[in-house]
C-alpha cells in the first residue's frame, strides 16, 4: 500500500528485492531486525513532547525517523522473501502480538530519561556494529542498506554516549539515574547476541554475518562509555530471552494495540 | 545584548527620526539598532506568541505519531512534529536577540503569563484531525506568516523564511492525508468531514486573530480598536496586512481545494461573489471569534498542564546537564591554558570566517 | 546576547556551510551547556534538509563587535570614497558603460 502511494525518492531506505521467492532464513532474520527498528521507533514516538528539553523532542525524533525508516526497509525486503509478498504496513499493522520478533529490550517501557538513555546506548553501540557488518554482505542491497543504516546508528550512539556521560557525571540524582538505568535494561541484551539455526546456515553460508561474535567489541565500547561517565557496566546477571520467538513482555500487548489502532478500525481503508 | 545606554531626550528624536527613515525605506531592523521600546516589546509578545504556538501545537499531532496509520505516515507526522519544534526553537533564538531569555518565555508561559494560539485549545480526537490540522490550520499559518518573510525586524524576517519553506511541506502533505481518506472508504470520508466541520472554525477564526475591520465584521468600535493595533503594527513593518484581509486570502484558497476533496466547508454562506473577486463567508465577528475561542476550560489547561509537566519531569536532565558543563568547562579550561598556543586542527581558518 | 541565568545552558551562535563553495553562514543560536551539546542541538535543528557540509557554533559571548556608539568611527571611512568602485573610472572599451562588450 504505502509502497505505491510513496515516491520513490522519498524512501530513505530502498531496499528493492527481486520477485517473491521464498528465503525463509533471511526474511526471519531481516523481520527480526525490523521489528527491533519499528518497536523502539515508536518507543521514542512516546518521548515526543515529553522531552527534558524541546532541543531533546528535536534529537529524539530524529531517532526515531532513522528508526523507522530502517524498520520499512527491513520489512519491506522480508516481505518479499517470505513469499507471502506482504508490504511493510501488512507486517507492520496485520500480525498479532506473538508473530512480532523484536528483543524485548526494544519494547520495555520508556521509564525516565536515564533509562531511554541507557537503552539507547547499549542498541546503537550493538547497530553501529552489526549495520556495518551488514555493509559487507555479498547481497548489495542488504549491503547498501547497512552502509547508510550504519552512519545514521552512529549519530545515535554519539548521542546516547554524550548524555550517557554526562548524567554519570552530572548531579548525584542523575549520576544514581543513569546507573538505575543501565542495571535496568543490561539483562535484555544478551538477546541482541543470540542467533539461531537460521541465522547459523546464514552466517556459514556466508550471505548474512552473525551477531554474536560482535559481543565482545560491543561490550568493550560500551564499557569505555560507561567508565568515562564514571560508572560500572552491571555485573553479571540473568538474561531475558523469548523476543524472537514471539514471547513478549505484558508491556507489548498495549504497545501494539496503539500502533494498529486506527488502520483496525477502519478496515480496507486506503492511507 | 549591551544595555542601553542613557540618550537625552533630543538625542532620541534623532534615533527615533533614523529608526523612522530605516523602516520608511523598507530597510531591516537589525539586533544592534535603537528601537522605540514600544517596538521592541511588540515584537517580544509576537515572537514569543508564535513561538510558544509552535511548541503547544506538537500536541494535538504528537498525540497521534504512536498511531499513524501506515509507516509512510507516521515518518511524515514525526518530520512535522519535528519541524514545529524546529520552528519553535528559531523563533526563541530571534526574540533572545530583543534581550530576552528563552527560559524565561517557556517559564512565562508555563505560567499563564504568555499564551500561545488558542487553535491548539481542541482536541485531536481522529486521525483525520492531523490532516485537517495540517491542511487547515497550518495553511492559515502560511498565508499568515508569508508577509513575516518581510517585516521590519531582520532576525524575525529570517527566522520566519525558514519556517515558510518548511511549511510549505506541512501544507502539501495535510491535503495529500485528507485526499487519501476521501478516496478511501466511506468511514474514512466520514472521518475526513468530521475533521474538517470541528477544526474550520479554529482556523479561520483563531488563526488570524480578531476582526480588525468593519468589512471584517467587527462594530464600529471595535474595528476602530483593533485598526488601531493593527495600524501601529503596519507602521512599524512587522504587520503588512489586516486579520481581515489574510482571512479573506485563505478563505479563496481553501474552497477550491475542498471541492477538488468533496469535503465541505462547515459555513453555508460561502459563495463566489463576482462583483469582489472573492467567496463570502459568514463574518468572523467577535461573537463567532470568542465561539471559535472555546471554553478556557479542559484542553486550554491540559496543553499548558502537558508542557509543564514535560518541562518538571526533566529538570533533573538539565540540572545534570549544567552541572555536567562546570565541571567539563573546568576541565576544558585546564587543559587550553596548557596548549594555548596550539590552534585546534579544526580550527576555522581566516579566509572563511 | 542576553546575560547568563546562574547556571543556565549558554546561547552559541551557529554557523551552517550549506554546500560546497559557500562560506559558512550564520543561521541563529541555540542554548546549549557545553560545545559538544551545542553542536547536537545546531545539527538537529539547523541541517534537518538539504546536504550541508559542516557546522560551527561559537559562543554568543566570545562574539565581539563594534557597540552602536563606535559605529560611525568604525564603518565612516567605508563610505565617500567613489574610487573604491570601477565605475568612477574611464570604461575600457569604446562602447562606455552600456557598451555590449561590458560584461
Amino acid at each position: 500500500m504505502s509502497i505505491t502511494s510513496d515516491a520513490p525518492a522519498a524512501r530513505p531506505h530502498p531496499l528493492p528485492g527481486g520477485p517473491p521467492a521464498a528465503d525463509p532464513d533471511l526474511a526471519r532474520h531481516l523481520l527480526r531486525l525490523g521489528d527491533d527498528a519499528l518497536v523502539l521507533g515508536q518507543r521514542l514516538c512516546q518521548w515526543i513532547t515529553r522531552a527534558p528539553t524541546i532541543d531533546e523532542d528535536l534529537a529524539l525524533s530524529n531517532i526515531a525517523l532513522d528508526l523507522i525508516g530502517h524498520a520499512r526497509a527491513l520489512l519491506t525486503r522480508a516481505g518479499r522473501l517470505d513469499g507471502t509478498g506482504r508490504t511493510e504496513d501488512d507486517l507492520a499493522y496485520g500480525r498479532t502480538d506473538r508473530e512480532f520478533t523484536n528483543v524485548l529490550l526494544t519494547e520495555l517501557p520508556n521509564g525516565d530519561f536515564a533509562v531511554t538513555v541507557a537503552r539507547q546506548l547499549v542498541y546503537s553501540h550493538y547497530a553501529v556494529l552489526y549495520y556495518g557488518s551488514l555493509a559487507h554482505c555479498p547481497d548489495p542491497d542488504l549491503a547498501g542498506f547497512g552502509a547508510r543504516a550504519a552512519k545514521e546508528v552512529a549519530y545515535h550512539r554519539l548521542h546516547a554516549d554524550r548524555w550517557t556521560v554526562t548524567l554519570g557525571r552530572g548531579t548525584e540524582e542523575s549520576a544514581r539515574r543513569m546507573r538505575d538505568g543501565l542495571e535496568r535494561v543490561w539483562p535484555y541484551t544478551a538477546e541482541l547476541f543470540e542467533e539461531d539455526e537460521g541465522l547459523r546456515r546464514l552466517a556459514a553460508s556466508g550471505r548474512v554475518p552473525s551477531p554474536a561474535p560482535l559481543r565482545e567489541t560491543w561490550l568493550g565500547r560500551v564499557t569505555e562509555v560507561v567508565t568515562r561517565a564514571g560508572l560500572t557496566v552491571p555485573g553479571p546477571a540473568w538474561s531475558a530471552t523469548g523476543g524472537r520467538a514471539g514471547l513478549h513482555t505484558e508491556e507489548f500487548g498495549p504497545l501494539i494495540a496503539e500502533l494498529q489502532s486506527v488502520r483496525r478500525q477502519f478496515p480496507g481503508g486506503t492511507w | 545584548m549591551t544595555a542601553p545606554t542613557t540618550t537625552s531626550a533630543a538625542d532620541e528624536g534623532d534615533l527615533l527620526a533614523h529608526f523612522d527613515a530605516l523602516i520608511a525605506a523598507g530597510e531591516t531592523i537589525e539586533p544592534r539598532d535603537w528601537m522605540p521600546d514600544g517596538y521592541r516589546r511588540m515584537l517580544v509578545r509576537q515572537i514569543a506568541q508564535h513561538a510558544h504556538s509552535e511548541i503547544i501545537g506538537m500536541q494535538p499531532e504528537g498525540a497521534w505519531l504512536t498511531r499513524a496509520p501506515s509507516l509512510h505516515r507516521k515518518s511524515v507526522l514525526i518530520a512535522k512534529v519535528q519541524d514545529e519544534a524546529g520552528h519553535g526553537l528559531y523563533l526563541y533564538s530571534a526574540a533572545e536577540t530583543l534581550g530576552v531569555d528563552r527560559a524565561d518565555l517557556l517559564d512565562a508561559l508555563h505560567r499563564g503569563q504568555q499564551r500561545a494560539s488558542a487553535t491548539f485549545n481542541h482536541p485531536a480526537l481522529t486521525w483525520a484531525d492531523t490532516g485537517a490540522i495540517a491542511w487547515l490550520t497550518d495553511g492559515a499559518a502560511v498565508i499568515n506568516q508569508a508577509p513575516l518573510c518581510r517585516t521590519s525586524y531582520g532576525p524575525y524576517a529570517r527566522a520566519m523564511r525558514r519556517v515558510c519553506q518548511e511549511e510549505a511541506f506541512h501544507v502539501r502533505q495535510g491535503y495529500d492525508l485528507m485526499r487519501a481518506l476521501c478516496e478511501g472508504t466511506p468511514e474514512q470520508k466520514a472521518m475526513a468531514q468530521d475533521a474538517v466541520d470541528r477544526w474550520w472554525l479554529p482556523a479561520v477564526a483563531l488563526m488570524f486573530g480578531p476582526p480588525d475591520t468593519e468589512a471584517g465584521g467587527a462594530d464600529v468600535r471595535t474595528a476602530a480598536l483593533g485598526a488601531q493595533v493593527s495600524r501601529r503594527a503596519m507602521a512599524w513593518g512587522v504587520k503588512r496586512h489586516t486579520n481581515d484581509e489574510l482571512r479573506q486570502r485563505f478563505v479563496d484558497s481553501c474552497v477550491p481545494q475542498a471541492e477538488r476533496l468533496g469535503l465541505v466547508l462547515p459555513d453555508p454562506a460561502i459563495r463566489w461573489n463576482e462583483e469582489r473577486g472573492h467567496y463570502d463567508f459568514t463574518p468572523v465577528d467577535w461573537d463567532t471569534y470568542r465561539r471559535a475561542l472555546g471554553e478556557d476550560t479542559h484542553w486550554a489547561r491540559q496543553r499548558i498542564a502537558h508542557r509543564r509537566a514535560a518541562h518538571e519531569d526533566g529538570a533533573w536532565v538539565r540540572e545534570a546537564a549544567s552541572a555536567y558543563a562546570a565541571t567539563a568547562s573546568a576541565y576544558a579550561a585546564a587543559t587550553h591554558a596548557a596548549s594555548a598556543y596550539a590552534p585546534a586542527e579544526d580550527a576555522p581558518r581566516g579566509d572563511d570566517a | 546576547m542576553s546575560p547568563t541565568r546562574e547556571g543556565a545552558p549558554a546561547s552559541w551562535e551557529v554557523f551552517v556551510r550549506a554546500r560546497r563553495g559557500l562560506a559558512h553562514q550564520h543561521v541563529g543560536s541555540v542554548r546549549a551547556t557545553g560545545p559538544d551539546a551545542a553542536l547536537a542541538a545546531a545539527r538537529d535543528l539547523y541541517t534537518r534538509r538539504g546536504d550541508p557540509l559542516s557546522v560551527w557554533v561559537v559562543r554568543s559571548d566570545a562574539v565581539h563587535t563594534a557597540s552602536p556608539d563606535e559605529r560611525d568611527p568604525y564603518f565612516a571611512g567605508a563610505r565617500h570614497k567613489p574610487y573604491r568602485y570601477p565605475e568612477h573610472f574611464a570604461p575600457l572599451t569604446e562602447e562606455g558603460p552600456e557598451g555590449e562588450h561590458h560584461q
